[in-house]
């Protein structure tokens, strides 16, 4: 039997969710450049084809990440090169509303208005993400849920921990069910059990959305990743299988696991081939 | 139309769990109970009586539940008000918005206090400086913790920043308003320096961002109106009633720049 009470329950399909997918990858950037400060090539040419599935941004720190993934969140203009967020170009000037729609960020510290509850910040960001007025309080309910903060959901922010703040800064970027997900360092500040359930909702993401996690622990993206990409001073050195980034290492590579050591050698056959050290 | 039943013996056997029952009944069964309320009433009246085990876990869950239930606070009723605030300023923007008022009534005061200043009405000195500071707060990396996320969202752009600054005037129109009818200066005298200022901050911010802007529109006001104010204790020259073309074409200008570079908004200016 349905009502019409039903049906307010379950989220109705739109045209967005049947509409054919009429692009190969969600993410595809050419050469990309960006610029860091005024002189500083931050993110220096890396192409990547990144479709549905987690994808683990590795890389020492000041390797681009950050700015790599803010390029690929629209908020900074790429100076040179080409990308394309699910096939549509966003390196010049022009209307990105459609195409923020459909995607989460995360950044890597992020700020709030403290007098806010988890609520009302994750209603805030769905008002500014425009998720229709009506779908707000359940699409809110059901992030902060997935992140396991629906018993907080009415505490301000500023009485949180850093764990818990994090993942409302997580809940924020999914509750517009966003097609890509960017997050930047989102594991930092979480204990060990939250990190953990933290990788099981990585998981789940990404069986249906494309996911980019910037993270510098390895075994992150050992235990929730599909894909790993390796960047060293604004180039991808590396982009494969966790296997295979495990198999570039050998014993006399420093690091505790086969990823670690096979992530020290990736980054110092590109050394080498830079010449820098 | 007659409606035809299901037998007191499918119901009494659906009762008991329907296990020797054959799955063309079982579907025929579940599918007319759907729909009609009388077969599903007799259902109810043959649990009780058929599968009283089954009446008492109902009943034990209840109860349990029940005292849980009650335990558990309702949602609270919440203001839908305090939620659509935010949708017009932000939480940071408040206390320079207080600021502004605040530095009106004083100019109002002082204005009252000190006949003997001049001819020149504090109120009018400081009215084109006045939105700068909101209009700098709602806008810019420095001031607002949630700048970047704001700055990642659709709604990001010229659209929200005329909403907040839009906000700003609110708060900031009555008031000079209030204040010029008291000391006697027409509203064009005002309004029209205080939206230029204010449309130059915009148009300005989409080159070197908001906040930088409001700096320099901060300096430029204090050597075009403040310094001469001060030192000839007069009206300033770029206040006189005879300017207010020259501050109406400002105006249609920055406005102009701002329609035109309308997409400058929805990018960070000074990356991190």
């Amino acid at each position: 039997m349905t009502t019409g009470k039903d049906d307010c329950m379950t989220p109705a399909t739109g045209a967005a969710d049947i509409a054919p997918k009429n692009y190969a990858w969600e993410i595809r950037a050419t050469a990309l450049k960006v610029r860091a400060g005024r002189r500083r090539i931050a993110v220096d040419g890396p192409s990547l084809s990144l479709g549905t599935g987690a994808h683990g941004l590795l890389g020492p720190n000041g390797a681009g990440k950050t700015t790599l993934i803010r390029t690929l969140a629209t908020v900074l203009r790429p100076a040179a090169g080409e990308l394309e967020l699910f096939g549509t170009s966003v390196s010049g000037v022009g209307d990105q509303r459609a195409v923020r729609r459909r995607i989460g960020y995360l950044p890597q510290e992020f700020g709030y208005y403290k007098r806010f509850t988890v609520r009302e910040f994750v209603e805030y960001m769905a008002w500014l993400k425009e998720v229709p007025g009506s779908d707000i309080p359940g699409a809110v309910q059901r992030a902060v849920e997935r992140v396991g903060l629906a018993d907080r959901a009415d505490e301000r922010m500023k009485a949180l921990s850093g764990g818990m703040v994090r993942r409302a800064g997580i809940a924020q970027a999914i509750v517009n069910d966003p097609a890509v997900l960017l997050l930047d360092e989102p594991t930092a500040g979480l204990d060990p059990a939250q990190r953990m359930r933290f990788r099981e909702l990585l998981q789940e993401l990404g069986r249906d959305t494309c996911v980019v996690v910037s993270t510098h622990l390895v075994e992150d993206v050992a235990a929730a990743c599909s894909d790993v990409l390796l960047l060293a001073a604004g180039r991808l050195v590396f982009q494969g299988t966790p296997e295979e980034m495990a198999a570039a290492g050998g014993p006399g590579h420093p690091g505790d696991s086969p990823l670690e050591r096979g992530y020290s050698a990736l980054l110092r056959n590109s050394e080498r081939k830079e010449g820098t050290w | 139309m007659r409606v035809e039943h299901a037998s007191a013996r499918l119901v009494h056997d659906y009762a008991r769990g329907g296990t020797g029952m054959a799955a063309d009944e079982l579907w025929a069964l579940e599918a007319h109970l759907e729909a009609c309320g009388i077969c599903r009433e007799r259902l109810a009246a043959a649990v009780a009586t058929e599968a009283p085990e089954i009446t008492a876990l109902l009943g034990a869950v209840r109860s349990d539940l029940d005292s849980r239930l009650d335990a558990a606070a309702p949602a609270p009723k919440r203001l839908r008000r305090r939620a659509r605030l935010p949708r017009w300023a932000t939480p940071v923007m408040v206390p320079w918005l207080a600021m502004t008022a605040g530095l009106t009534l004083i100019a109002l005061l002082l204005d009252f206090l000190n006949p003997d200043f001049g001819e020149v009405s504090p109120v009018l000195l400081l009215a084109p400086a006045l939105p700068l500071a909101g209009v700098a707060a709602a806008w810019s990396p420095g001031l607002d913790p949630a700048h970047e996320l704001t700055s990642s969202a659709p709604r990001a752009g010229l659209y929200l920043l005329l909403r907040r600054t839009a906000s700003v005037l609110t708060v900031l129109v009555p008031v000079l308003f209030a204040g010029g009818r008291l000391t006697g200066v027409t509203v064009a005298e005002w309004l029209l320096p205080t939206l230029a200022f204010t449309v130059a901050a915009l148009a300005l911010g989409g080159a070197i961002g908001v906040g930088r802007a409001a700096v320099v529109l901060g300096a430029v006001w204090a050597a075009v109106i403040l310094a001469p104010a001060l030192a000839t204790q007069r009206t300033p020259l770029a206040l006189r009633p005879d300017q207010l073309p020259a501050w109406a074409l400002l105006l249609a200008l920055g406005a102009g720049i701002v329609i035109a570079r309308r997409g400058a908004y929805s990018v960070l200016r000074n990356p991190r």
